[in-house]
């Protein structure tokens, strides 16, 4: 589904962010990628949402070279990847319903499926009673939940999620991470990026570790290791 | 067709949540447009004098003493027809002439007694030419008075006497309106910049928001269409309030702007004039709005 072909990339003559790293994510799978801040995590998740492109290298999405897509394409490759942040990226002058209706209305999908679906998915994510209430309003686990929400309202084929967890409480952690694992047993294929080693190691999943923009280390059923 | 009635309804909805923002850039568009409304009214006032000061310049051809009446009348019909230029001509008799002296100079008891030494009325029978102001055009129809059939008729034309003073009330009209002119392009500018400056602000506080429409994946379109929108609600709003001001203002200044211009009224130049009013309070407002938050979005957009 994704692949990395000895992707490079460079921001100034001197910063290497990434250094030839190659590997593939099929259909279906639960992958992790591990390193400290600066790894090069991020830069992993913007090279595959065609938001930078590689240095040198290739970056496929469904067999397709994503930086030779071009606005339309990336659009609607965007559309079929949910992201999570750890700063949540809401739209903080909508509220909680219009959030998640933004990323079906930008798909162009009617506003009966809307009507339909946005309910649904803020029942399943716990946010039901606060439809009306804009990001503020909202507590920080509340805020990531909206964020899975919005992340899930579309059926996406890929979920990304970048650090989901930096800024919640165990218990709020758990909650997403057990989220993550639902969706990923439900057929979408789950991207974790994080530096959490407890999580890491209760989920017994495949890991990528990342050090100095290099990958260091892709087991099947990884552990946190760096 | 559903996305433009998201568009637009997101445009609405932004703006009546970002309240301050929006009340700032209107309040701002408010000052740009009534800048140029005033150099609107400006240039109303403008054209009133210089066509005031155009209509006092006239060609005068004195016909000789024993011209007959109905031989001028002639030549004045002809006149009318010679060219395009002339606006007018008018016939004053000698009769006619010498009661515009002696109503002029009633209190000038010199003249009066020089008058009665010379005995017979001195005064000739004589056309007064009007044309649109251009002293080329007032070159012209002198040379074709001097120089056509009826030249025998004519003692003398007047117009080399005025002549300095047709060319330099001329080109100081020209320079007025060329000063207006520029003026008014740079007080645009800079009121466009502020205006410009001000929506940049309000859509600075939105660039994270961006950032995240991009990435679920919105197109450019929708994710410029709601600010464009907004852009298009400030102009209209601003072009509302505006529009009533100026016709408050022209209506309560009228009387007073009638005693420093008589015989300008304000109000009945904005009445006149109000489709245009319109046209450019709108047009600026709309233009400004939209062209400001297409420019500022755009830097926002590009990856």
């Amino acid at each position: 589904m994704i692949k990395f072909d000895k992707v490079t990339k460079i921001y100034s003559p001197d910063t290497a962010v990434l250094q030839d790293v190659s590997f593939e994510i099929k259909e279906g799978e639960f992958i992790s990628v591990i390193g400290k801040s600066g790894a090069g995590k991020t830069t992993l998740t913007r090279l595959i949402l065609g938001l930078e492109d590689p240095t040198f290298g290739t970056v496929y999405f469904k067999d397709k070279n994503v930086a030779d897509l071009d606005a339309s394409e990336i659009q609607k490759i965007r559309r079929k990847i949910g992201c999570i942040y750890q700063d949540y990226k809401l739209l903080p002058g909508k509220t909680v319903y219009e959030n998640v209706a933004y990323v079906m209305e930008v798909e162009g999908k009617g506003n009966s499926e809307i009507n339909k679906e946005v309910p649904k998915v803020l029942e399943l994510i716990g946010l039901k009673d606060k439809v009306d209430n804009f990001p503020k309003q909202l507590s920080g686990g509340e805020q990531q939940r909206l964020a899975v929400a919005r992340a899930l309202v579309n059926h996406p084929d890929i979920i990304i999620a970048d650090e989901p967890t930096g800024n919640l409480d165990p218990y709020n952690t758990y909650e997403v991470i057990f989220l993550l694992e639902k969706i990923n047993k439900a057929g979408t294929t789950v991207i974790l990026l994080t530096h959490d080693r407890e999580i890491i190691n209760k989920l017994g999943k495949r890991v990528i570790t990342l050090v100095g923009g290099r990958i260091i280390r892709d087991e099947a059923e990884g552990r946190f290791i760096i | 067709m559903a996305n433009l009635k998201r568009i637009i309804s997101f445009g609405f909805q932004d703006f009546s949540r970002n309240k301050g923002i929006s009340v700032a850039a209107i309040f701002v568009l408010v000052v740009a447009i009534m800048l140029v409304t005033e150099l609107v009214f400006f240039q109303g006032v403008m054209s009133y004098l210089i066509l005031q000061v155009q209509n006092k310049i006239d060609i005068t051809a004195y016909f000789k003493a024993d011209t007959q009446e109905q031989e001028i009348l002639a030549v004045r019909d002809e006149v009318l027809e010679m060219s395009s230029n002339i606006k007018s001509v008018e016939y004053v008799s000698q009769e006619q002439a010498l009661a515009f002296f002696n109503e002029k100079h009633k209190d000038n008891a010199v003249l009066s007694q020089a008058l009665q030494e010379v005995g017979d009325n001195p005064f000739l029978p004589s056309l007064n030419i009007t044309t649109n102001g251009d002293p080329l055009k007032y070159a012209e129809v002198s040379n074709i008075l001097e120089n056509s059939d009826f030249g025998g008729l004519i003692e003398s034309v007047d117009f080399s006497q005025k002549k300095d003073t047709i060319e330099k009330v001329y080109s100081i009209t020209t320079n007025i309106n060329i000063f207006g002119i520029i003026f008014e392009i740079i007080l645009t500018i800079v009121a466009m910049l502020v205006v410009f400056n001000t929506i940049r602000l309000g859509i600075e506080s939105s660039k994270e928001e961006i950032a995240t429409m991009r990435v679920v994946g919105a197109s450019n379109q929708f994710v410029r269409g709601p600010f464009i929108i907004q852009g298009i609600i400030y102009g209209v709003v601003a072009f509302i309030i505006c529009f009533l001001f100026s016709g408050l203002f022209a209506f309560f200044l009228s009387s007073k702007m009638s005693v420093i211009l008589p015989g300008f009224s304000m109000w009945a130049y904005f009445l006149t004039n109000w489709w245009i009013f319109a046209l450019i309070q709108l047009g600026f407002g709309v233009a400004v709005g939209v062209i400001s938050a297409v420019v500022v979005v755009k830097k926002y957009l590009e990856v």
